[in-house]
């Protein structure tokens, strides 16, 4: 071995980044090459939290199986919670009354909300900026009391049913939301000064990460990190659902495909979302919360897909029925998983405190990659 | 009687004030400890610690016999002498410049003629402490962290000598009490704000408080360099890291703001050492402040901001400031 092989031997090693994170990621381990600073290559070991949903989701009721999608994201569970429930009623030619469908749209978006702000104080923490999660953990727990309110849940939402919603919602939670709302205006201010200008945040996340359009639609990426490379899709807009072609809001977009656009990305989408909760309760239709629906619906045979726009992405179910009540198979698209399979090519060459702030870019939910 | 050699009651003071910067050491670490816990929860928008004394005074004694109480683990494979070593190496080097900041006009135990040497010296030793924790941990990862704090002390050190060397130019002197009184007319601060500047950037580099604390928060990847160590080997570099950050903010004090200086206040003989504890405390304050809201800055844009920018400026200013005195 020649001197300079002998170096190359000693100064490469292996890093694994492991199913513990001090960094808020959930149970993700990743096996580093590294080189020096450098990491030479990203070999992502997952299924740390894999909870076989989609199997439990063969095994009982398809009732039985709602409170499983809250749980598989749990920081923007009423998405997944949509997906279901919608996909049962496009089965089922299920009709929704239109209130129903308002609350589902003012209670996903509020859903939205708190998951970018939990996504927000995660990704400053692992910058190393301690004070910002505690500032969107107010605006977060201002949401959560509202969604407590309304759905009973602060997290795990199991709000909807089939042909609407569990239950209506009061005028005092009419009220928080408007108050809500109202602030969440002005907070705006705050992050932009204490994070959007600052200049330590920009020179670690400005031309940090970049992904190029053509590399988010080879691995299938959507949410806010396939919009932040300046692709407008959302499903919102391109596979309309529920009553959101009522509502007018922009699709969030960013041109430059790093870091730092991925998160200008979120922040206004949440701004979005609140153009669309003042929307929707301004325009909020009286009636009932819930369809007349069979007490025993049997799924048709065949298969049926239905999409949503979860936080991250995408979210995808298709379900095979077989003519009972129980599923013959379910498939959950994870949007994180899609978002996640980037890293691989992305993270060549990069180096390590600049993974870390790509890896918070991503807004990566474990469970959700696991299921 | 030669006249570098002491009296005996010149070595009896000298022991007193040694048991005395030792106990300063210890109340300080404590204060700040209290102060950054405290201030830290307000910039965040909490209380801090309530529970324990009034409004939690007595949490950080309380810690402190916890720390105590915990076993001293050495990793088995670690060089023991080393391990127990380096917490050493890291306290008492930073602990004696204390003997020699000017606490008022007759308020200093040491007046050495080459003081600012003196503690930029002492200062320095914090670098070796760190490189032997790392190496001793018998920890790749600890060693990782430990050579990225080494390089981040060393490049940082520069500025800070230059900018500090500036003042001493226009004092003529090393010696820490001249340069209070030289500063009759007007503080330092007015005539070398560059130099104030680069010298606080540096000296949270050189006390690796944020934003520059990516070698603890190493821990965040790999572990930082004082990860193996437990209770009362952990609070040794912790309190050596708070007189580190109180030797820096003296030494802005001294330099840049007058030092002792300030408005008589009826305090009698009492007033100027207050005046003193007040400027430090309040640039500790900003320290603080600044650890709580930067996020980190990335390792190679650190070393960037010392070689590409600290440097040459401080050079630049040092180059004027002799080019003035030289008129």
């Amino acid at each position: 071995m020649t001197d300079s092989t002998r170096e190359f031997e000693v100064y490469r090693f292996y890093l694994n980044l492991g199913p513990q994170h001090p960094s808020t990621h959930g149970v993700l381990r990743m096996v580093l090459g590294m080189y020096g600073e450098h990491v030479v290559d990203i070999d992502p070991v997952l299924g740390y939290g894999h909870r076989m949903h989609e199997k439990m989701a063969e095994s009982r009721p398809w009732p039985m199986f709602l409170p499983n999608t809250a749980r598989m994201d749990y920081a923007c569970a009423l998405p997944h919670n949509h997906c279901y429930v919608s996909l049962i009623e496009r089965v089922n030619n299920i009709m929704v009354p239109d209130r129903a469908e308002y609350l589902r749209v003012i209670t996903s978006e509020l859903n939205r909300i708190a998951s970018h702000l939990l996504w927000l104080g995660a990704f400053l923490l692992d910058l190393g900026a301690f004070t910002p999660i505690l500032y969107a953990f107010d605006d977060r727990e201002q949401v959560l009391d509202i969604l407590e309110h309304v759905t009973g849940s602060r997290l795990t939402h199991c709000y909807f049913r089939v042909g609407g919603v569990s239950a209506d919602i009061d005028e005092k939670s009419i009220d928080l939301i408007n108050v809500f709302v109202r602030r969440m205006w002005q907070r705006f201010d705050i992050y932009d000064k204490l994070i959007t200008k600052n200049i330590i945040f920009i020179r670690r996340t400005r031309k940090v990460g970049i992904i190029l359009p053509e590399m988010a639609r080879r691995y299938g990426a959507t949410g806010p990190v396939l919009r932040a490379s300046g692709v407008a899709h959302d499903i919102r807009k391109h596979e309309p659902y529920s009553v959101y072609p009522e509502f007018d809001f922009k699709i969030a977009t960013a041109k430059k495909g790093d870091a730092f656009g991925r998160y200008l990305v979120r922040i206004e989408e949440m701004k979005q979302s609140l153009r669309i909760i003042s929307q929707a309760v301004e325009r909020l239709p009286a009636g009932p919360v819930r369809a007349d629906v069979p007490k025993k619906i049997k799924l048709p045979s065949g298969g049926a897909s239905f999409s949503v726009e979860g936080a991250r992405g995408d979210v995808t179910y298709y379900l095979v029925g077989d003519g009972t009540e129980v599923p013959y198979r379910l498939k959950v698209r994870s949007p994180t998983l899609s978002n996640l399979s980037l890293i691989a090519e992305l993270g060549k060459g990069i180096l390590l405190a600049d993974l870390i702030a790509v890896l918070g870019s991503l807004d990566l939910v474990i469970p959700e990659i696991d299921r | 009687m030669e006249s570098d050699v002491f009296t005996n009651a010149e070595t009896v003071r000298l022991v007193m004030a040694l048991v005395l910067v030792f106990g300063f050491v210890f109340v300080n670490a404590t204060v700040m400890t209290y102060l950054e816990r405290k201030l830290a929860a307000r910039f965040q928008g909490r209380l801090g610690p309530m529970e324990i004394g009034f409004q939690g005074i007595l949490q950080v004694p309380v810690d402190g016999i916890k720390l105590l109480a915990k076993q001293l683990m050495v990793p088995s494979d670690a060089s023991g002498f080393l391990f127990r070593l380096a917490p050493l190496i890291a306290f008492v080097p930073v602990s004696l410049p204390l003997l020699i900041i000017p606490f008022g006009p007759k308020l200093q135990v040491l007046d050495l003629d080459v003081g600012l040497l003196f503690i930029l010296s002492m200062a320095a030793f914090n670098t070796v402490a760190v490189f032997v924790a790392g190496w001793s941990s018998n920890n790749k990862y600890a060693m990782f962290g430990a050579l990225r704090s080494v390089a981040q002390n060393i490049s940082y050190e520069i500025p800070i000598l230059l900018s500090l060397l500036a003042v001493a130019l226009i004092v003529n002197s090393f010696s820490m009490q001249q340069i209070v009184f030289a500063q009759q007319s007007c503080w330092f601060i007015l005539v070398q704000p560059i130099a104030f500047l680069i010298y606080f950037i540096s000296g949270l580099a050189e006390t690796n408080r944020a934003p520059f604390d990516l070698p603890e928060a190493e821990s965040e990847l790999t572990a930082g360099y004082h990860t193996e160590y437990s209770g009362m080997g952990f609070s040794m570099f912790f309190i050596a890291e708070y007189t580190n950050m109180f030797i820096v903010c003296s030494i802005a004090t001294v330099l840049f703001f007058g030092g002792w200086r300030g408005v008589p206040l009826p305090f009698g003989d009492y007033t100027h050492a207050l005046w003193f504890l007040g400027k430090v405390y309040f640039l500790m304050f900003v320290m603080i402040w600044c650890r709580w809201t930067f996020p980190r800055v990335r390792f190679d844009q650190l070393m960037n901001l010392a070689w590409k920018y600290l440097i040459p400026f401080s050079l630049l200013n040092l180059l004027i400031t002799a080019a003035v005195v030289s008129l």
